[in-house]
């Protein structure tokens, strides 16, 4: 029986392998056949692996580590996970880093691979979602298992969710740079990496909503309404979106489902909500869980969580026109965007308040503990940048600040302030625990990661601030003789100090980075730097497993 | 899966933190706690206070959709209004200016500060969109590319107001009915030998420096060059043909450029601007790129009104 299925599954992957290597032989573009390449070898390894395996399951097993007891949680996918997130950060961060310079200095401007033009969505889609969507999903399946007191379900579909993404993401990142896009903003990839990331996408939330359907939890934890209303909501915008007729079933190219204005609008609901639902609910399950776990408090209000849940849900999804204000889109719609922006400010700030508020009780942890330090400054940017987004939505500030700088200066001050540094306070607090280090191997380097990242986004945010509204003053200045006073080319040259200062600003961000990789490597070399001691949140391994109940450990999976 | 709960975990453990001295809702996760804070007050009635705001101004602008139309809004505002609205607003301001800049002849913006005033203000924001792209945004120009620089006083088919309106209004070298800025210079290519050649280009060099040249090099140039180009090579601005004998370069005072030049000439084009801008627009480009230092004042006292006067605007 084994040897079939063995049989049987290199004789799957022998077909996608061929299929594969037609596709590539016959592709109208260049883009297309490097693609179809990428995925003939990777069916190659796994019919490799596949038919050198007599007993495939128990080796696929023994290879992906899957857990053989359910009186342990399934952390192999998070550790993956977290070194996924740490090396997609260094990915994405030089990417922007290298953009940010080519602003300054054209003369970078490497053609046709490394242009402006193909690296900038390489870079967002990086930061964005390989080391954004790494640490969600790593810290989804840490979080969703301690919460649930239950193994992750389906461990397979698990495994298959991490390679099936960082798949995804090589498809994705390579087709930006041999130029193939469909031009939608966080949303570049063409609609064979649409159709693969939507069967990963559901198998996510299948193995997400069955470990939920397993918890031992009478509740089911705030972190886990965020972590689901991310991983629902994505998938209905990432399908919706990319809705597009194929040219041909063997090239690269097609053409959306949708025209003009409605396509626009179509694309930034999806754009905004990219924002509202990846980059601000999936992080605010990982605040739920990690602050109050670093902090070793309660969360601050019950009450606010839930008020606060559900106000964000139901008004991000309306926000996405204030991206279209002065446009072709009807002013009905740019109205709705426009209010709907507005409300959403204090739903917004209540995850701030919650998260902050939690640290009632262990302020002083702001002095001693450099993982809490770097959690309080990311909440502390989530709440500027979420007052910052409705008010550059209402459309008299909109028409001054709409296609200048300070969107990118308003971007970056969430990203970069929120998104990265609560992820990499979450990576400092995952590390230690899922190799089963007594600590991080610098507590001090920790601070100097969070000082050299504050820095930098204060570099950043402030020249973008800066340029930005010169830009805008400069476009709408008229003389009297009613002639525009300014040539764009005039304000590029102004922005130039502005530029230089933001390529600092981002040079500093990404050295911490760098920082936090040799301490993550030196932790899991087993390493502990000898230093002045911090304080750190207690670590108890022998309580850190699932309640195994014997009814439940006889039916592995429901 | 609530009721296969696992031993003490049931709900109702509920205690007063310590801390904060707030209860706590009793539910703990991996350690997580809640407390049951009330929700801060000026939080809950900021957010009132936007839903507030929002309603009111869903009242008042266009917000619903309807079937084959939105709701208007009480203040009847739309977006084409207002910017319609500026317009007529933007348009009434300059209009009694361009009225008087239609109605002029350019050559008397040279006595009139206030209206050369505005009229130069304008040309520069309309050379930054029209002109830069071939003379640069400083009005430079390019000598690899043969665009002439705008700044100085060489001008090669004239610099006073109203040459440069026509300059403007009909290009250079544009296939249309005009019989004007329409010169040729022949191709020598092939034409003189190696050494012949060389001794035209020191000539042609030699004529802005006052050293002496070689006399092959001045009897080629006389035969060849000087029904075009004027015996002292000061040129000529009814043909467009560049003065050789000042140290500006069009393309290049090199050997090898003037060499390159005169074996097969490179001629500048400018499409005509007539039909593309309105009147005003091209008086007050006029007006811009004769202010840029090398503008000629035509002098109307003079008995002859080509007599030109070189001033500063």
């Amino acid at each position: 029986m084994q040897a079939e299925a063995a049989l049987g599954r290199a004789g799957l992957w022998f077909g996608v392998l061929i299929i594969s290597l037609i596709l590539a032989a016959t592709a109208r573009d260049t883009g297309f056949a490097a693609h179809a390449t990428i995925i003939a070898v990777v069916a190659f390894v796994l019919m490799w692996m596949s038919a050198a395996r007599f007993d495939p399951m128990s080796r696929a097993r023994s290879f992906f580590r899957m857990p053989e007891t359910l009186s342990r949680y399934d952390d192999d996918p998070v550790r993956w996970g977290v070194l996924a997130t740490m090396f997609w950060a260094i990915i994405g961060m030089l990417a922007g880093v290298f953009i940010a310079l080519q602003m300054a200095f054209p003369q970078l401007n490497i053609e046709p691979y490394f242009n402006f033009g193909r690296v900038r969505p390489l870079h967002t889609s990086a930061v964005v979602f390989a080391f954004g969507g790494n640490i969600l999903i790593a810290s989804s399946f840490y979080v969703v298992q301690r919460t649930c007191r239950a193994q992750l379900a389906f461990p397979g579909l698990a495994r298959f969710v991490f390679w099936g993404y960082q798949l995804f993401i090589v498809l994705a990142a390579s087709g930006y740079l041999l130029g193939v896009t469909q031009s939608r903003e966080y949303a570049e990839p063409e609609w064979y990496v649409d159709i693969w990331l939507t069967i990963v996408w559901v198998a996510y939330l299948i193995v997400f909503v069955g470990t939920l359907a397993r918890r031992v939890e009478p509740h089911i934890y705030v972190a886990n309404w965020f972590y689901l209303a991310f991983i629902i909501t994505i998938a209905m915008l990432h399908i919706v979106n990319n809705l597009a007729v194929p040219v041909a079933l063997n090239g690269s190219q097609s053409y959306s489902a949708f025209a003009g204005v409605q396509d626009a609008l179509t694309q930034w609901w999806y754009g905004h909500n990219a924002v509202g639902f990846f980059l601000t609910a999936g992080f605010l399950a990982m605040m739920y869980y990690f602050v109050p776990k670093q902090a070793e408090r309660p969360v601050y209000s019950y009450r606010l969580s839930i008020i606060h849940f559900w106000s964000l849900i139901f008004l991000y999804i309306w926000a996405g026109p204030h991206h279209l204000h002065y446009t072709a889109l009807p002013d009905w719609a740019q109205t709705l965007g426009m209010v709907f922006s507005v409300i959403l400010w204090m739903p917004s700030w209540g995850g701030m308040i919650n998260g902050l508020m939690t640290l009632n009780g262990a302020w002083d942890k702001i002095r001693t503990d450099p993982i809490i330090r770097m959690m309080v400054m990311a909440m502390a940017f989530y709440g500027m940048a979420t007052f910052e987004g409705p008010m550059l939505s209402i459309k008299a500030v909109n028409s001054l600040s709409h296609y200048t700088d300070w969107t990118i200066g308003h971007v970056h001050s969430g990203a970069l302030g929120w998104n990265g540094l609560i992820s990499f306070a979450a990576v400092y607090f995952l590390v230690p625990r899922l190799w089963k280090r007594e600590r991080m191997y610098s507590l001090r380097m920790i601070n100097w990661h969070f000082w050299l990242a504050t820095l930098g986004i204060v570099f950043y945010a402030a020249s973008m601030w800066v340029a930005g509204i010169t830009q805008g003053l400069m476009w709408r200045e008229y003389g009297g003789d009613g002639y525009l006073v300014n040539s764009f080319v005039d304000t590029v040259a102004a922005l130039h100090p502005m530029y230089v200062i933001r390529a600092v600003g981002g040079g500093m961000y990404l050295a911490g980075a760098f920082v936090m990789s040799y301490n993550v490597w030196m932790t899991l070399a087993g390493r502990l730097r000898d230093e002045a001691p911090m304080t750190d949140a207690a670590y108890d391994a022998e309580k850190d497993r699932p309640i195994v109940q014997p009814a439940l450990a006889s039916v592995p999976a429901e | 899966m609530a009721n296969r709960n696992a031993e003490n975990r049931e709900a109702g453990g509920k205690r007063i933190d310590a801390a904060t001295g707030t209860e706590t809702v009793g539910h703990e996760w991996d350690g997580i706690e809640e407390l049951d804070t009330p929700m801060p007050r000026w939080w809950l009635w900021t957010l009132y206070l936007t839903i507030v705001w929002g309603i009111a101004y869903v009242i008042l602008y266009p917000a619903w959709p309807l079937i084959d139309r939105a709701t208007v809004g009480v203040l009847e505002w739309s977006s084409r209004g207002e910017l319609a609205e500026d317009m007529r607003l933007a348009d009434l301001e300059t209009q009694t200016f361009r009225e008087q800049l239609a109605a002029i002849d350019v050559v008397k913006l040279q006595d009139n500060p206030e209206l050369l005033r505005q009229a130069i203000a304008g040309g520069r924001a309309a050379f930054q969109i029209n002109c830069s792209q071939c003379h640069g945004s400083g009005a430079a120009g390019s000598q690899t590319l043969g665009y002439p620089n705008l700044n100085d006083d060489a001008w090669l088919w004239g610099g006073d107001l109203k040459s440069i309106h026509y300059t403007i209004e009909h290009g250079i070298r544009q296939p249309t009915e005009n019989e004007e800025r329409q010169s040729i210079m022949p191709p020598f290519e092939g034409v003189f030998e190696a050494a012949q050649l060389e001794a035209l280009v020191g000539h042609v060099q030699s004529l802005g420096n006052d050293q002496a040249s070689h006399p092959v090099g001045a009897q080629l140039y006389a035969d060849n060059c000087a029904s075009c180009h004027g015996p002292s090579g000061q040129g000529s601005r009814e043909l467009g043909a560049p003065n050789l004998s000042d140290a500006i370069w069009l393309r290049g005072g090199s050997a090898a450029e003037i060499r390159a030049q005169i074996l097969n000439p490179k001629m500048g084009v400018m499409p005509g601007w007539k039909e593309r801008l309105d009147e005003a627009t091209v008086k007050m480009l006029t007006a811009y790129v004769w202010s840029l230092g090398g503008g000629e004042r035509i002098s109307e006292d003079a008995a002859d009104p080509a007599v030109r006067t070189d001033v500063e605007p």
